[in-house]
């Protein structure tokens, strides 16, 4: 069974080429516009791993990795953050609220979905 | 009448009493011891000529009280009054001489004294000569000391251990002190720089205790740099980087601290926006370029994409790259002002630094050079040095390489920017040479400047370039420099070239506690404000005004000219024609100048925690009392009157005017009736009165008061 994958991102036009490439690689893809849409959709749809972007507006970033590692039905779901924030302070918060990941906008798109397979497979 | 007068007229009165008890005495023995035949021929006599009996008993009681009184007057009051000028000789004035005056020996008596006091005047005279010569290598150190504070760019406070400021430069004065537009009020909102002020009132108390608490620790742990450094507002607002360095003395004991200042207002807020620039343009274009990135990236992994979806794709490149040339574009405008170098960039008026690169041009390559202006005041943020350095190099080129003798230097404003230009005629010089000699560092006659005029310019965050006005012929060199407005000084007061520095005052370590009881204190050691107004008219209950108030502080026996204040105040209302007359200020001065709610709580706060002095005080604190409860302010200090103690000092004199004062004094007087004159001949004149009170035993200020209490002139009330 295919994965899913979860984007998170307030800025269309990167959803539209993230989801292009996650399907393209075989996940199953859900697209949440915000924070509070993606604590919703993360309870509906049960992603495997979250594509999770930094900047958005009500509900940012670190705050749903926060909820989502808060939820013990969460656990398994891995999460990566994308952000244009590449201060070192900021990827050292993000790794400690339970990131699995922190991508550096801009990325190479080859390189990130290496790294979503990768964090799929980890245990 | 005076006590001795009073004492007089009682010792006359006793006399005549005793007098006619004398005559009444020897008529009644000559009664008993004559014959009772003899004693009724007698009265028989007196009776019938009782009148003229007791009119030759009067007559004779009245010369011998006239010669009594002259020979009082001359020989007791006169030489009261020489015992008097003696003193004041002695102690105050020792050019005084007394006018030898009445019966020989009283005037022998004077001519001695003058002997005397032009012997003693000599004596000291030499003295002083002595002792001056002494300072006056001590003054020369102190005056380099002076100069070299007071040039400073940083300000810089010296302070006991109890706060109080012992030397100061104008550069803190300038950082620190309130503004007259700006409300005041106890606890803060800036406060005045001076010579015994607590620094407590003008920097947080948290920070300097915290920062003497690390010298503290500094000086325990024996550091080789006992220095802590830290950023704090001053209560003006200001945003201040202060650098604390301790004063030992011989034991290697903490005494006091010096405070170099800064401020980093301006400089933070630079670097805040800066901050947020950065940030905005590393996030923002991140953001945009991921975009881009991911669609490009992702056309190029599926090149057997359909049409409509690559189309999807390349909207997004579009769109993307659109809105990140819109970003750098916003960025670029907003912040240009702040992506300049940090160079020091001093204001100046553009008219100051034509005439500098004129008299460089003149001086030094004899070039004839004529200025043009379109805005007289206008003014430029430059580094002067570099830019006269780096146009004289460039018109050195002109005039060896093209002959050139004569330019003209032309100053004009677009926008926020202004255009310096040197221009020349019949010398046509090829964009490349223009553009070697701008990029090429100028060294010669031994003063060269590394930097090249484009570098200068770039510094500037300005431009260069050189072109030909094709209508006049003439060609022109082009500096675009950055405009300013600089915040006018507010009541900087002018130092005469010749005047000592006189806001240095070492002794002041050495002052008792804080605030110990003020009239305990001896007089010399108080702090004092001495001021004086002037008024639309002589009747406050009826409506007269202030329309000036100055006063000078005395601080440990010294007037403090520096520290003045002096500010004209708009009554809004008119002035009696008399009293124009007397202090020449017309309404037109006053027109624009502050009110009174502006002024009176600034003086408030000038004078708080000094004893308040003026000539005549009666009537001037009766001008701030009667605004006192509209205001909301209130003078409570104590309040000494140069009028009453000179009454106290020198009973005998009729005139207690400034200016006979003065003259007794030895004051000199200048700019009288203007507030500011006056309070500075006033505080001269206190001075004086401090020894010789002194003298007299009132050495305090509750012994001055009480003094001032008994004298005549205390009954005056307005």
């Amino acid at each position: 069974m295919a994965k899913k994958v979860l984007i998170v991102d307030d800025e269309q036009n990167i959803v539209i080429s993230l989801e292009f490439l996650m399907q393209r690689a075989g996940y199953e893809v859900a697209i949440a516009r915000n924070g509070e849409d993606a604590l919703e959709v993360v309870g509906q749809f049960r992603p495997d791993l979250v594509l999770l972007d930094v900047m958005m507006p009500k509900i940012n970033g670190f705050d749903v990795c926060q909820k989502i590692r808060d939820n013990p039905d969460l656990q398994d779901t891995k999460v990566i953050m994308l952000t244009a924030k590449g201060r070192e302070v900021e990827v050292a918060k993000g790794m400690a609220l339970g990131a699995n990941s922190y991508v550096i906008k801009p990325f190479s798109t080859r390189e990130l979905v290496a790294e979503v397979q990768r964090v799929l497979e980890e245990e | 009448m005076n006590r001795s007068q009073f004492n007089y007229l009682i010792g006359l009165s006793a006399f005549f009493i005793f007098l006619l008890g004398i005559i009444s005495g020897l008529g009644f023995l000559w009664w008993m011891t004559a014959g009772s035949s003899n004693q009724m021929l007698n009265t028989e006599a007196l009776s019938s000529r009782e009148f003229l009996f007791i009119g030759l008993m009067l007559i004779l009681l009245l010369v011998v009280g006239y010669f009594l009184h002259r020979a009082f007057k001359a020989y007791f009051f006169t030489v009261k009054e020489l015992a008097e000028q003696m003193t004041l000789i002695l102690s105050a004035n020792p050019t005084h001489r007394v006018q030898p005056e009445g019966p020989s020996e009283v005037r022998q008596l004077g001519q001695t004294i003058n002997a005397f006091a032009d012997r003693f005047q000599s004596l000291l005279a030499d003295d002083e000569a002595k002792i001056l010569k002494a300072r006056a290598q001590l003054e020369e150190e102190r005056n380099r000391l002076a100069a070299l504070v007071s040039e400073l760019a940083e300000g810089v406070l010296v302070c006991n251990l109890e706060g109080q400021i012992l030397l100061y430069n104008s550069r803190a004065k300038q950082l620190l002190s309130s503004e007259l537009d700006k409300p005041v009020n106890g606890s803060g909102s800036g406060g005045f720089v001076g010579l015994g002020r607590s620094v407590f009132g003008l920097i947080d108390y948290d920070s300097i205790t915290h920062a003497l608490e690390d010298i503290g620790y500094h000086l325990e742990k024996e550091s080789i740099r006992p220095v802590s450094n830290f950023v704090t507002s001053a209560t003006n607002g200001q945003l201040i980087r202060a650098r604390m360095v301790p004063v030992l003395d011989q034991q290697k004991e903490l005494t006091g601290f010096v405070l170099t200042l800064e401020d980093i207002t301006q400089q933070s807020e630079v670097s805040t926006r800066r901050d947020i620039l950065l940030q905005s343009l590393t996030e923002g274009t991140r953001a945009s370029l991921a975009n881009i990135r991911a669609a490009i990236e992702t056309i190029e992994e599926y090149p057997e994409m359909d049409e409509e979806r690559l189309e999807v794709f390349r909207k997004i490149i579009r769109e993307e790259a659109e809105m990140l040339s819109e970003k750098l574009n916003v960025t670029i405008s907003d912040h240009t002002a702040d992506l300049r170098s940090n160079w020091q960039l001093d204001p100046m008026l553009g008219s100051n630094l034509i005439w500098a690169i004129r008299r460089r041009f003149e001086e030094k390559l004899v070039i004839e050079t004529s200025v043009e202006y379109e805005e007289e005041d206008l003014w430029l943020n430059v580094d002067s040095f570099a830019v006269v350095q780096a146009l004289t190099s460039i018109m050195r080129q002109l005039k060896d390489d093209f002959d050139v003798t004569k330019t003209t230097l032309r100053l004009k404003r677009t926008g926020r920017i202004a255009a310096l230009d040197m221009i020349w005629n019949d010398a046509p010089v090829d964009q490349e040479t223009l553009w070697v000699w701008q990029n090429q560092a100028s060294i010669a006659d031994g003063e060269g400047f590394p930097l090249p005029l484009k570098e200068v310019a770039e510094r500037h965050g300005g431009e260069i370039w050189c072109q030909t006005d094709k209508e006049t012929d003439k060609t022109y060199l082009r500096l675009l420099l950055p405009t300013t407005n600089p915040k006018p000084a507010w009541h900087v007061p002018i130092v005469q070239a010749n005047s000592r520095p006189e806001y240095y005052d070492f002794d002041l370590f050495h002052q008792a506690g804080q605030k110990p009881e003020l009239d305990d204190q001896p007089l010399s050691e108080l702090t004092y404000t001495v001021f004086d107004t002037e008024t639309t008219g002589l009747n406050p209950a009826q409506g007269d005004e202030i329309i000036s108030i100055s006063a000078v502080r005395i601080v440990n026996n010294r007037l403090l000219r520096q520290e003045v204040f002096d500010q004209l105040i708009d009554p809004q209302r008119s002035i009696s024609r008399a009293s124009r007359e007397i202090h020449g200020i017309s309404p037109d001065m006053l027109k624009g100048q502050p009110k009174i709610e502006q002024v009176l709580p600034q003086f408030c706060k000038f004078s708080e925690d000094t004893v308040l002095v003026a000539h005549n005080a009666a009537f001037d604190m009766r001008m701030l009392q009667i605004k006192e409860a509209a205001l909301g302010v209130k003078f409570i200090n104590p309040v000494l009157d140069t009028l009453l103690l000179a009454a106290v000092v020198h009973p005998n004199q009729q005139d207690q005017s400034i200016e006979a004062i003065a003259q007794r004094l030895g004051v000199n007087v200048f700019g009288r009736h203007t507030s500011l004159g006056d309070a500075i001949v006033t505080g001269e004149i206190f001075l004086k009165l401090i020894s010789l009170l002194a003298e007299q035993g009132i050495e305090t200020l509750e012994q001055a008061r009480a003094a001032a209490e008994k004298t005549y002139y205390a009954r005056i009330s307005y």
